[in-house]
């Protein structure tokens, strides 16, 4: 069964005379890096928003269609249940953090969902170890850079051992190495732990390369979903090509290149040395 | 014409941790400038001086020769526009409208004349069905794009804009690119703080990275953006040209240059094929 199921999902918000979402389906497995693009206001941010269920809980409006996460049917199950299966992480990680120490961070949620102290100090010890944050368990998440406090609002949220992790532009603040390091953690997670990651972000050329899979969004409807170097040409439209695309058209197009685009540096200059036949 | 000059700057907020440790940096007019490095290494500093909402410890600062001690940020501000990463730390009108007819107010410019530039940035920044809404209804990129509309609104000679495509989607950042050619074109100095190396290349005449306080490497973006080993020690990573051509150089390739841009990508690559490469 899919982990996460959405069938011709509407959602318009109270006061709000447009549906932010216009029949939704998607079907998602575990271990899957989805990468979630499309124009602001597109409705990316609201279908995360409907997989921990602050929709239909939360937000007021009016939501129609099916809605299943780790089995649990959304609308009828409450937030606090949806959380432990749905992670949340956003773009800016000061909204997130609040207590004194990173260590006391990542606990806070296991202490709220009532686990022994045992397991709870289990969980936090593999977070720090998982997420290289060891060295600043007793610092203060205000006292951390950008990159540092993103890590530990994710490391805070996967101690919760969801199953889904749902991130809004969760590097958009980030410097381009620190946004390299949290989009690999996240891929590791999918790949070592089965989680199923979807993740929102504008910078192709920064995610492309992780993502399993591509979803693009347009005026609250999924217009293009599947392998990324299909879709990537399929939306560029709305959400542009990366370099590495641009410079494999330009070759494509005088005859010298074929096939599906490159998604990073290293395959590029791959394709390029074979159209130059390089031997080595 | 060099709009604002930074001599040997140096600067710390508590008086004991150095954040500025002697910058020296020009901003010239119809030159747009691309303030590089990692979060962290002194960017938003550096130009809070150029409005002289930050004096230097030592060294000083001159915009449009005058020393930014010797100035009020009012009067710096007509002549630099700053727009802030965070828009939530310049908005604060009751509408949208309001926020930029403020601003207007603010700097001199008479009521007729300010509704009519009002209600043309509003439009250029497709923010005009918003105008009787709270700044604080509209979602983080919109309120960038409002902060961004407010301060050019009255013109000033030079713009600061502090990471101005952290969070747009493809069309504003296409947009935002194409406004910083505008400004260029008609003459105005524009400072990009930015660690978005891709937006970078598209739009930077001249690039200067900085870490530790330091402006590390400076030169014609071509260069800048194309030495590895200055954006290693920047903490930032190639834009994706360069890149891949840094890896075909690994392998023996023989380029001309390392190219920034696609287009020179391919041109190199043709001239492998025509040359008869090996």
């Amino acid at each position: 069964m899919a982990l996460v199921e959405l069938i011709d999902v509407h959602f318009r918000y109270a006061g709000s005379e447009e549906y932010a979402l216009r029949g939704v389906s998607l079907e998602a497995e575990e271990g899957e890096f989805v990468l979630l693009v499309g124009p602001s206001g597109c409705g990316k941010s609201t279908l995360l928003r409907v997989l921990n269920g602050l929709i239909p809980h939360f937000y007021e409006g009016d939501f129609r269609g099916v809605a299943r996460v780790a089995g649990l049917d959304v609308p009828k199950t409450p937030p606090h249940v949806l959380a432990r299966h749905v992670g949340m992480v956003f773009q800016d990680p000061e909204n997130q953090l609040f207590l004194s120490s990173v260590e006391r961070e990542i606990a806070f949620g296991l202490e709220n969902m009532g686990l022994p102290r045992s397991e709870i100090r289990r969980r936090v010890r593999e977070v720090l170890e998982l997420f290289g944050l060891e060295e600043l368990k007793d610092r203060a998440p205000y006292e951390l850079s950008g990159g540092q406090q993103q890590k530990v609002a994710i490391a805070s949220v996967m101690a919760l051992e969801p199953r889904v992790l749902a991130m809004d532009e969760p590097t958009a603040n980030l410097d381009p190495i620190s946004a390299l390091e949290i989009l690999s953690l996240v891929s590791r997670l999918t790949r070592e732990k089965g989680v199923l990651a979807i993740v929102v972000e504008h910078r192709l050329e920064l995610a492309l390369r992780f993502a399993t899979r591509m979803v693009v969004m347009d005026g609250g409807r999924i217009v293009a979903s599947g392998d990324p170097r299909r879709v990537v040409l399929e939306a560029s439209r709305l959400v542009g090509f990366p370099p590495v695309v641009v410079a494999h058209q330009l070759l494509r197009n005088r005859g010298l290149i074929g096939g599906a685009p490159p998604l990073t540096p290293e395959a590029l200059s791959e394709e390029i040395l074979g159209v130059i036949g390089w031997r080595r | 014409m060099e709009a604002i000059v930074a001599e040997d700057v140096h600067f710390s907020y508590d008086g004991l941790q150095p954040v500025l440790n002697g910058v020296s940096l020009v901003v010239r007019t119809g030159e747009v400038l691309a303030l590089m490095g990692e979060n962290g290494a002194g960017k938003t500093t550096l130009v809070k001086h150029f409005v002289g909402l930050l004096k230097p410890r030592r060294g000083r600062v001159l915009v449009f020769g005058v020393d930014t001690r010797e100035a009020t940020v009012a009067q710096l501000a007509r002549r630099v526009g700053m727009v802030f990463q965070n828009p939530d730390h310049q908005l604060f009108a009751e509408t949208v409208e309001e926020e930029v007819l403020f601003t207007l107010r603010n700097m001199g410019v008479p009521p007729h004349e300010a509704r009519a530039i009002c209600d043309a940035v509003l439009r250029e920044f497709d923010l005009a069905r918003y105008r009787d809404r709270s700044p604080y209804s509209l979602s983080v990129g919109e309120r960038k794009r409002l902060a961004l509309a407010s301060v050019l609104s009255y013109d000033p000679d030079v713009l600061v804009l502090d990471e101005p495509t952290a969070g747009q989607d493809y069309f504003n950042k296409s947009k935002i690119a194409r406004l910083v050619n505008g400004l260029k074109r008609r003459g105005k100095g524009v400072v990009v703080v930015t660690h978005d190396v891709e937006f970078a290349a598209q739009v930077a005449d001249r690039v200067a990275l900085m870490a530790g306080g330091r402006v590390v490497r400076e030169g014609p973006a071509a260069e800048v953006l194309t030495d590895a080993q200055a954006i290693a020690a920047a903490r930032l990573t190639l834009p994706q040209i360069p890149a891949a051509a840094a890896i075909l150089r690994e392998r023996g390739v023989k380029l001309s240059r390392i190219p920034l841009l696609p287009g020179g990508l391919y041109a190199e690559v043709i001239a492998l094929l025509d040359g008869g490469a090996p």
